[in-house]
């Protein structure tokens, strides 16, 4: 087994992960796919999320904690990821990250209004979707933008991860886009790319 | 039945009841045993479950698995009581405030699942237990304490709606036909699935009094004239089943009854779940 | 908190809500009546597809009244029994909960709180129904009332709920809440078998068995043919007034109240060198936790009581406390409810007690809760300890 694949490119442990978009993006299920596959790493995770009015309309958002200590607080202080799928989420949720904070972005559905010259990952995820067969696979087509560029987990787990928590039907569908979406990722990984 | 078998089934150290000279309820009492008797259930195997009121006395004088519960809410913990044991016969005294007022919701659904459970209703028209206060099956125009002009609230008919929310045995009768009464209540815990007895009974004491039938036997005559025995869909119109409330038997029907189907509902489950760990 | 993990057991990754209804399945649970209410629904859910499998039963009621009282029905009727509610459900299971007190029925109340009062703000958290759990009933009851900081936590105080209510006869109250509910964690469950179980104990004999006498119990249809009554009774479960019905009243308060030591659970950091305590429960034990490791290496003298038993109240606690401390702090999601029993716990001694409350439907965060400490000590770092106030 090599390691080193799975360890996160973050030095940081614990890793403070922020999905955020619109009700039915399907935030939720990609915050507990990402969470069941730090599982089968054998890490210590937690993954909460914000239901309500949110949930239908607006922003709404799925976090995770992935760790190999004890997790105490449950919820993202400081996300050191944050994935936006919608322009309301990205206005909502940007003000609260720092330097630090990769930031990933759906260029066909966000326009950042005039950044402070950071790095930003700006990847037409919902088009790489639907390319792939449906728009509804958006969230993990994102979820394998996340991990190629940023290493959280094994890809295997992830893999056995989108078996576990999605639906014999669609799992083609999901295996795919993935693939896609670590395959959107590719040419970026060893550089940034600033937009704005 | 002799006195001696009828003894059997009280508790003679609860005895006299609290209830007053001239109630019909020990009336309904004295039925119900007939009919226990007569089916020959086992004392042991009896849960007899009453809910708050005059009515809801009657888990305490009589010696069986006895539960005296909520206002309203007797056929609630009765329906927990027979998913339980469903081997047990649970028979659930009511009054009228429990099954109409508090309790009416718990009614209709008792009615609807079709759970086995014998619930008799002492319908006397009135609160007694709380002092004459109007209930929902004070007749319109019948005077309490809260309705000293005549209630001006038409009141329930507790049959219709029990066949309404799909009960599978649903009967009126009064203390005046006493050994209808019995018939009724034979048939009734024979039923497999929810059986609704209504039974009228008098309150000389405050339904009496309030309305010009003070003394026992005025209220009882007041039974029988007020009452008549007649299929439900033979009343000519609203206006004459005020007068006259049709009794007998109403409804016999057998359908699937709720914990026969829950029993299904275990096998199908374990069936499925023993085919998805293959 | 121990965190052991048995090496060949692999973890899953479940829902609050989901261990809850595994623990209560765990316990022996084979009784469920409910109404669907947020945020606590998925409990019911669940039920539904495990109980049919191994014959138990799960019904869904036409209220929150009706659920308990068929849960105190299947009681009688010899079932581990429980129903999960969310406030305004649990404000109508009052009525129930008070019947269960008097008649000593052992069932388990799952409260999962959300914002309130009334219809409030059903999708997010709270901790605003403490001392309704403790006192939401009518005439003074004997209740016992838990919760739980983690999704293994929430496993485990689901099977310590049945038993304590199992062994004193008496509801038992979960308090979890809206995130602890939702949220999703690994966790290792134990195999049967590893965990103890209490069931009632049964009377010798069936013969002359008196059912409001001690703790043993016997079900319907078990030859005794007794009576139960929400009245104040006797032994017997006949009616009693006056010096019965105070000796009774007394006796099933004390059941609990005398045993306070065992029911009482909590867990402690540093409480032997501490200065400053946070007194937390539940899902805020969890920021205090975080609070309390940066607040250590600023080299702040804070310790961490987490009462996992709300009610009985450990005063016991507070009284053993050592001169060391000076400051306590207690964070809670509400504007001061478990606070009071605190201060009533602490009162007459040199300390000073702090309420933190939060109620925007959001987390107490740990930053949060190190700036309370700041200002409560009134300084940064205490370079003498916190001084006597």
């Amino acid at each position: 087994m090599n390691t080193q694949i799975s360890r996160s490119r973050f030095s940081k442990d614990p890793v403070q992960i922020r999905l955020s978009g619109a009700g039915g993006q399907g935030l939720i299920t990609a915050g507990v796919i990402l969470a069941e596959a730090a599982v089968v790493d054998g890490k210590n995770v937690v993954q909460t999320q914000s239901y309500g009015p949110e949930a239908r309309l607006g922003a709404s958002k799925s976090e995770v904690i992935i760790s190999t200590k004890k997790i105490a607080y449950p919820q993202v202080t400081k996300p050191d990821i944050l994935l936006c799928l919608s322009q309301d989420a990205f206005e909502k949720y940007f003000p609260q990250t720092n330097s630090d904070t990769l930031l990933i972005l759906d260029s066909g559905q966000i326009e950042p209004q005039a950044s402070d010259g950071r790095l930003i990952y700006a990847l037409p995820i919902t088009e790489t979707a639907a390319a792939t067969g449906s728009k509804v696979v958006a969230n993990v087509v994102a979820l394998g933008v996340m991990n190629a560029l940023a290493g959280l987990v094994m890809p295997s787990s992830l893999r056995e991860a989108v078996a576990k928590r999605v639906p014999e039907r669609f799992r083609a569908l999901n295996e795919h886009a993935l693939e896609a979406g670590e395959k959107l990722a590719e040419p970026l990984k060893n550089r940034k790319e600033t937009v704005a | 039945m002799l006195r001696e078998q009828y003894s059997e089934y009280l508790r003679s150290e609860e005895l006299p009841s609290v209830w007053c000279p001239g109630c019909g309820n020990g009336i309904i009492v004295k039925a119900l045993v007939n009919a226990i008797a007569a089916l020959s259930l086992r004392r042991d195997d009896v849960v007899l479950v009453g809910g708050i009121g005059c009515s809801g006395r009657t888990p305490f004088i009589l010696d069986f698995n006895t539960m005296h519960t909520t206002h309203g809410r007797a056929l609630a913990f009765a329906t927990g009581i027979k998913l339980a044991r469903p081997e047990l016969k649970v028979i659930v005294a009511m009054g009228d405030g429990d099954a109409s007022a508090i309790g009416g919701n718990h009614f209709i659904h008792a009615c609807r699942r079709n759970i086995d459970l014998a619930a008799i209703i002492f319908n006397n028209a009135i609160y007694g237990q709380t002092g004459g206060q109007l209930a929902p099956t004070t007749p319109q125009g019948k005077r309490s304490t809260t309705s000293l002009l005549g209630t001006i609230e038409p009141n329930f008919d507790l049959c219709k709606l029990a066949l309404g929310a799909g009960a599978g045995f649903v009967a009126r009768t009064t203390v005046f036909d006493f050994h209808e009464l019995i018939e009724t209540l034979t048939r009734a815990l024979t039923h497999k699935g929810f059986s609704v007895v209504e039974a009228l009974t008098p309150c000389p004491t405050y339904f009496g009094r309030m309305n010009d039938l003070r003394e026992p036997y005025e209220m009882l005559h007041y039974l029988k004239d007020q009452t008549i025995p007649q299929a439900l869909e033979d009343v000519p119109d609203e206006a004459a089943q005020m007068k006259r409330l049709p009794t007998g038997i109403f409804k016999d029907e057998q359908r699937m009854e709720y914990t026969e189907l829950y029993s299904q509902l275990c096998k199908a489950a374990k069936g499925a779940a023993v085919s998805s760990s293959e | 908190m121990p965190e052991r993990k048995a090496k060949a057991k692999k973890p899953r990754l479940i829902q609050g809500n989901e261990a809850c209804t595994y623990g209560a399945l765990y316990a022996g649970c084979s009784f469920y009546a409910g109404y669907p209410i947020t945020p606590s629904s998925e409990i019911m859910e669940l039920m539904s597809r495990e109980l049919p499998k191994t014959e138990g039963v799960f019904i869904q009621m036409e209220d929150e009244i009706a659920s308990i009282s068929a849960v105190i029905g299947a009681a009688w009727a010899g079932k581990k029994a429980m129903t999960a509610t969310s406030g305004p459900g649990f404000s109508l299971m009052q009525e129930g909960i008070g019947y269960a007190a008097i008649t000593e029925t052992p069932c388990v109340i799952v409260n999962s709180q959300r914002w309130g009062p009334s219809t409030g703000q059903p999708t997010k958290t709270a901790q605003g129904d403490v001392m309704q759990a403790i006192w939401g009933t009518h005439g003074d009851h004997p209740v016992i009332v838990l919760t739980a900081s983690h999704v293994r936590d929430v496993f485990e105080m689901t099977v310590t709920a049945f038993n304590f209510s199992e062994q004193y006869r008496v509801p038992v109250i979960l308090l979890l809440d809206e995130v602890l509910s939702h949220m999703r964690e690994n966790v290792c469950l134990p195999e049967p078998g590893e965990r103890n179980l209490i069931e009632r104990q049964r009377p010798a004999r069936a013969d002359g068995f008196k059912p409001f006498k001690d703790l043993t119990f016997l079900p319907f249809g078990a030859g005794a043919r007794f009576n139960v009554t929400g009245m104040a009774h006797d032994e017997d479960g006949f009616p009693a007034q006056a010096a019965e019905a105070d000796r009774q009243l007394r006796r099933i308060m004390n059941k609990i109240h005398q045993n306070v030591e065992k029911v009482a659970l909590y867990e402690e950091l540093h409480l032997d060198d501490a200065r400053v305590l946070i007194v937390t429960y539940g899902i805020t034990s969890r920021a205090a936790e975080n609070a309390v490791e940066e607040l250590r290496a600023e080299g702040v003298p804070v310790g961490l009581v987490n009462l996992k038993t709300l009610w009985p109240f450990p005063d016991f606690l507070f009284e053993r406390l050592g001169q060391n401390v000076s400051h306590l702090l207690v964070p809670e999601l509400n504007l001061g409810q478990l606070v009071r029993e605190v201060k009533r716990a602490v009162q007459g001694r040199w300390l000073t007690v702090e309420h933190l409350g939060r109620v925007d439907g959001s987390l107490i965060t740990p930053q949060q809760i190190v700036e309370a400490i700041h200002q409560l000590t009134g300084t940064k770092i205490p370079k003498e300890g916190v001084q006597q106030c």
